[in-house]
């Protein structure tokens, strides 16, 4: 329990644990007519511990194959993931998931659903309660604790799983379009929201997201993966200062456009290429 | 009166008059609502008790509704030849009942066990859709050959019968599962079994909770066809001794007890099913509200 109730940085030797290795990694799936289907081929990427990384790429590219392999969800084809300095083959502690689905538990109440993370660990119940508590309040949800899910709005449940997956203060965070269905102020105080609680758990972050501004705002390295089958096309190191702050405000500074201007260069050959192979299949 | 509480007086008007408005609209909806109700219902027996009572319809055949009254009225003062109608119901009740657990729990462990695993469902699969495929009423016949006339073959009988029912939807409700939960639960750290505590099984609750209600009336059935065909006591015995003597007004008065207790107990199963399924968008349970 050490690892769970203390900063991972305190302790020495600690911050490698919070390392993300993919090496090579490829997954491919076998279709329903019984083809192989390779997702992505040949990915290699290193989240240093304590970074935030976020992934951009066209649709269909294998973003989510690679947080599947991450996660230890699924087992690689071939090529290695490890988190820390183990190679990952299963789930492995201390990683979370924001999945791209909502995947809150619809019988469970709010509380009900933040507290699981710490009750699986084996934290006493009362002890978990008082905890998820204290999430829900950090993300602003205090006094909807009874609700159960559908009585929420859209991104009252993005908080409810947002701290779900931060409860049991992860080494690894993995994002999955978190924000993605979300409306643009809503997702801008989201946005915020997750960077103050990223700076305080500093967690290894691997996000994915379809909008420049919002990899751009929260990272500190924005991968670009190639069409299907994906690969990593380029890294792009951004270097805004940190605290960032409220990401309404960096959007205008002069550094955060060229870069996004950058990064959009690289994505657009990409995404044309994959909508153009998407029409060639439907033609 | 100040003029801005006129104002606000004058304001509030409306409201209150359009609540007011609508709960005379909701009384008035109800008053035809339960007038409805009992028309049908004097049409109906209205129409029976009429047509025996010309001679139309022999109510020989057929009984005839003050009869049956009179059937139930000697039933609970004098009695039947096996015993007063209480310690009759009581064991078909009981057999009723313990059928239904039996069936019950059988049909949700062995449902959730072949849903979630691909294997099992494999190999049962086949024998489980032959076994569903033969009529179950007979089996009775054999329970009591083999088990005699007591209570035992008769509560085996309805749980036979409540097991398909429930087994089905248990292990369709475990299929339905979203596979993201599970992969939630799972990133989470949970074992198998915690996956089926956390997820599998209060997912697939929905359905089985749905099929409690049809289980239950096939548990009284198994209860009922069981005792007719072999008893020493039960309202099956009852029936089956009112037809022997050609008495169709017990037999409906039998149908009519029968009746009530699955009322009763269809009641019980809707108050668990609301406080289960507590999570659940009210839409669709008021859909079912019927
Ligand atoms: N279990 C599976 N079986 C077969 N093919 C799969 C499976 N999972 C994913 N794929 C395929 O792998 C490719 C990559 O899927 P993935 O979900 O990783 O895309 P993505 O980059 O996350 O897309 P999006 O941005 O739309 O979420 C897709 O073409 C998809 O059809
Ligand atoms: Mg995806």
């Amino acid at each position: 329990m050490v690892e769970t109730s203390t900063p991972h940085v305190a302790k020495p030797g600690a911050e490698d644990e919070a390392r993300i290795n993919i090496v090579g990694l490829t997954k491919r799936y076998l279709t329903p007519k019984g083809e192989v289907f390779t997702a992505i081929r040949d990915v290699t990427l290193t989240v240093e511990p304590g970074q935030f990384c976020a992934i951009v790429g066209p649709t269909g590219c294998g973003k989510s194959t690679t947080l599947a392999q991450v996660s230890g969800l699924e087992q690689p084809s071939s090529g290695s993931v490890s988190v820390g300095n183990q190679i990952v083959d299963g789930i492995t502690r201390g990683v979370s998931y924001m999945f791209q689905a909502d995947a809150l538990f619809p019988w469970k109440s709010v509380l009900g659903n933040v507290m699981i993370g710490p009750l699986l660990l084996g934290t006493p119940k009362a002890e978990a309660t008082g905890l998820a508590k204290d999430w829900l309040r950090r993300v602003g949800l205090a006094g909807f604790e009874d609700r159960f899910p559908h009585q929420l709005s859209g991104g009252m449940r993005k908080r409810v799983a947002m701290a779900a997956a931060l409860i049991n203060n992860p080494r690894i965070l993995l994002m999955d379009e978190p924000f993605g269905a979300l409306d643009v102020q809503t997702k801008a105080i989201m946005q915020t929201e997750l960077l103050q609680l990223w700076e305080e758990l500093r967690p290894s972050v691997l996000f994915i997201t379809h909008d420049l501004d919002e990899a751009v705002a929260l990272s500190d390295r924005v991968v670009i993966m190639t069409s299907s089958p994906g690969s990593v096309k380029d890294i792009f190191d951004i270097d805004l200062p940190r605290p960032r702050g409220d990401v309404q405000h960096i959007r205008h500074e002069q550094r955060f456009l060229e870069l996004q201007g950058q990064i959009w260069e690289s994505l657009k050959d990409e995404v044309t290429r994959a909508y153009e192979r998407s029409a060639a299949v439907a033609a | 009166m100040t003029a801005t509480a006129v104002r606000r007086a004058v304001a509030q008007a409306p409201a209150t008059d359009l609540q007011l408005a609508a709960h005379r609209a909701r009384i008035r909806r109800m008053v035809w609502i339960r007038l409805g109700q009992f028309f049908v219902a004097l049409f109906v027996i209205g129409g029976w008790q009429w047509f025996t009572a010309a001679g139309w319809v022999d109510k020989f055949f057929f009984g005839q509704p003050t009869g049956i009254w009179n059937s139930l009225v000697h039933l609970f003062t004098v009695g039947t030849a096996f015993g007063s109608i209480w310690e009759n119901l009581w064991v078909t009740v009981q057999e009723a009942l313990l059928g239904f657990l039996l069936g019950t729990s059988a049909g949700v462990v062995v449902g959730i066990l072949l849903g979630s695993n691909r294997y099992l469902a494999s190999v049962f699969g086949p024998y489980i859709k032959i076994v569903n495929s033969v009529p179950r009423i007979v089996l009775g016949s054999i329970f009591i050959v083999a088990f005699g006339l007591g209570v035992f073959p008769k509560v085996l009988l309805a749980a036979v019968l409540v097991f398909f029912v429930v087994f089905f939807n248990a292990f369709q409700g475990v299929r339905e599962v979203d596979q993201n939960l599970v992969a939630n639960v799972r990133v989470l750290g949970a074992s198998p079994l915690q996956v089926a505590r956390h997820v599998t099984i209060p997912s697939a609750m929905t359905w089985i909770i749905a099929s409690l209600h049809t289980a239950f009336g096939f548990a009284i059935i198994g209860a009922l066809v069981a005792e007719v065909l072999g008893a020493t006591h039960g309202i099956g015995l009852i029936i089956s001794q009112a037809q022997g003597s050609f008495d169709p007004d017990t037999v409906f008065a039998c149908m009519v007890i029968t009746s009530v207790f699955t009322l009763l107990a269809e009641y019980l199963i809707t108050l668990l099913e609301r406080s289960i399924l507590r999570w659940r968008p009210p839409n669709r349970s008021e859909s079912q509200a019927i």
